[in-house]
């Protein structure tokens, strides 16, 4: 039995019908790719998957038991983790209260107030993150618009992998990035694979996804159009779900050379 | 992900000194020194600056305006705007005194009257904010109107006189020699100062502020934490009207009229963006200081209360000006 199993998934927004019965799943230490055109409908079923979104109709289970009803921050806590494309940091905010936010640990001030929430803690932990991540910042007590690009993004994983994820979704985590460090997120990938962690990872480059996924699933028009396994497919035949067919010598002959 | 090469200059002393005084009293240092220097240029325009009795005085005016602050640090740093905490403090005064006098009703049901009232306006703000989706800067521009209005159609357009003691003790007790409203703000300073800077309440605020996306992805459910930020800052300009009223011995209608420009002007002064994402209620009190020496100094220099009102205007411009070009200057470097 998968993991994560999403089945029958629909949702539109008025007349828009994004996604019409979509399906997909992942195991433990698996890697799914989740490819498809612009409009697909990718975004949509993975905010769906975290909850920020609610589908109109069909189902999403973690180990067989549905989550439909909980809310993001508990989905989180069931070790459903994102990395948003945009990677949704807050930048005044220093490094350690974006990893810990909305999970904050707390003591007593005094022995006596309650709620006071653990800085020391916090910061330690981050700083162990960051490091583990083999990443170089000059200093966690920054507001993390200070850093740059590659060094914000380590943030967001960091984040992400702080609380012992079983499913991390990654939005285009390599559109943003220079080439060293797409290597170094495909590493971390296969890493998060070896610790049995499943990995969904939404990207619109396929000789990425090719190079680091076990299966494919592509959307189209809303629909699961192929669910492929990367050992047993090619470019032309991701290109050619995605595109639907038509053209596809061309496209294939442009990715491939891309 | 892999390292990066980072020349890092060592700050200078300023730079260090700018970042202690944020990490450890979390006030800008800027606003200190004006503070501080403000003090030094008061003391040698007048002879009477320097005593116990007028900084007892500065503190007892700065007591209103210092609570409305701490307000509109809360909403503010959340990303929203409250126009209204002037109007609210007016009405819950009158709705305080309409209930002590008018109706006779004891004290206490006096005070939870105004603070009530207060918040009421403060949650139908949220709500309207996050649920109709009607921008805060409206919403709280109509409560302005709504909430005037109210206070002077509850007290026909006339001031309340006659309080019973016990509220009258509020405003113009001296326990220890210490008036009354300045204890009262200085406890509302340490437990919202707590709240915000040391609770999970207060970081949830300011990250809303900072990237209210970042903060629903994170599980933090921000329209619910929206209308708690209005509500709080309603209650706590009920708080400022009661001791308003108390000190002035009356329920008057027209009680704080543009207080918001003074409260919100505190508050950007004391390291607020205004934009949301930062903000401290030791600044937003430092801040509320600044304008009562400010006005404190004029008054003892016997400068006409017209232009007090326009010094407001430019200190807010100004302070506003000076964050902006700070942060424009942190972008280029």
């Amino acid at each position: 039995m998968s993991l994560l199993v999403l089945s029958n998934i629909s949702k539109s927004f008025g007349p828009v019908n994004v996604l019409h019965h979509a399906n997909m799943s992942v195991d433990a230490g698996e890697v799914v790719g989740l490819v498809g055109d612009n409009g697909a409908g990718k975004s949509t079923l993975m905010k769906i998957i975290t909850g920020i979104y609610k589908a109109d109709a069909g189902d999403i289970t973690l180990d067989g038991q549905s989550i439909l009803h909980l809310d993001p921050g508990e989905r989180r806590a069931m070790g459903i983790e994102m990395i948003y494309q945009d990677l949704a940091l807050a930048k005044q905010q220093d490094v350690a209260s974006n990893i810990f936010l909305g999970r904050e640990p707390v003591k007593s001030f005094l022995g006596i107030i309650p709620g006071m929430v653990d800085k020391r803690t916090m910061d330690r932990k981050a700083q162990e993150m960051i490091d583990r991540l083999g990443a170089n910042l000059p200093a966690i007590n920054r507001p993390v618009g200070t850093f740059s690009g590659g060094q914000q993004q380590t943030i967001a994983i960091a984040r992400a992998l702080t609380f012992d994820p079983r499913v991390v979704i990654m939005d285009e985590p390599t559109a943003a990035l220079a080439v060293r460090e797409v290597q170094s997120v495909l590493d971390l990938i296969r890493q998060l694979k070896k610790q049995g962690i499943a990995v969904i990872l939404i990207s619109h480059r396929l000789n990425d996804v090719l190079s680091v996924t076990d299966r494919i699933v592509v959307l189209r028009h809303g629909r699961t159009e192929a669910n492929l396994t990367t050992s047993q497919t090619t470019m032309t035949k991701v290109v050619s779900a995605i595109v639907g067919g038509d053209d596809m010598e061309a496209a294939a002959a442009h990715e491939s050379a891309g | 992900m892999s390292p990066q090469p980072n020349a890092v200059t060592k700050p200078g002393l300023w730079r260090r000194a700018q970042i202690k005084s944020e990490e450890r009293l979390h006030v800008r240092l800027e606003s200190l020194l004006v503070l501080i220097g403000l003090g030094v240029i008061m003391s040698f325009l007048s002879p009477y600056f320097l005593s116990v009795s007028n900084f007892l005085n500065i503190l007892l005016a700065t007591s209103t305006i210092g609570v409305l602050a701490i307000a509109a640090t809360f909403v503010l740093g959340s990303g929203g705007l409250d126009l209204s905490l002037g109007s609210v403090m007016g009405l819950s005064g009158v709705a305080g005194a309409f209930v002590a006098v008018n109706l006779g009703l004891p004290s206490a049901l006096g005070v939870a009257a105004g603070i009530g009232a207060g918040a009421a306006a403060g949650y139908i703000n949220g709500k309207l904010v996050t649920r109709a989706f009607v921008p805060a800067f409206i919403v709280t521009l109509g409560m302005m109107g709504l909430a005037r209005g109210l206070a002077l159609v509850i007290s026909d357009g006339r001031v309340i006189y006659g309080l019973p003691s016990a509220l009258l003790y509020l405003g113009q007790g001296r326990p220890f020699g210490i008036p009354m409203p300045v204890i009262i703000f200085f406890t509302v300073v340490l437990i919202t100062h707590y709240i915000l800077a040391f609770t999970r309440f207060g970081r949830y605020t300011l990250a809303i502020g900072d990237n209210e996306n970042a903060a629903r992805t994170a599980g933090i459910d921000v329209a619910t934490h929206r209308v708690i930020l209005y509500t709080l800052s309603g209650g706590l300009a009920g708080l400022a009207g009661m001791l308003f009223m108390a000190r002035i011995n009356s329920g008057d209608p027209t009680a704080g009229i543009s207080y918001e420009l003074t409260a919100i002007t505190a508050a950007i002064i004391g390291g607020t963006n205004l934009f949301g994402g930062r903000g401290s209620i030791l600044g937003a009190v430092i801040g509320a200081l600044i304008m009562g020496v400010l006005q404190n100094g004029l008054n003892l220099l016997a400068v006409q209360s017209y232009y007090q009102i326009m010094a407001i205007g430019a200190v807010l411009i100004f302070a506003v000006f000076i964050d902006q070009y700070q942060i424009r200057k942190a972008a280029d470097t």
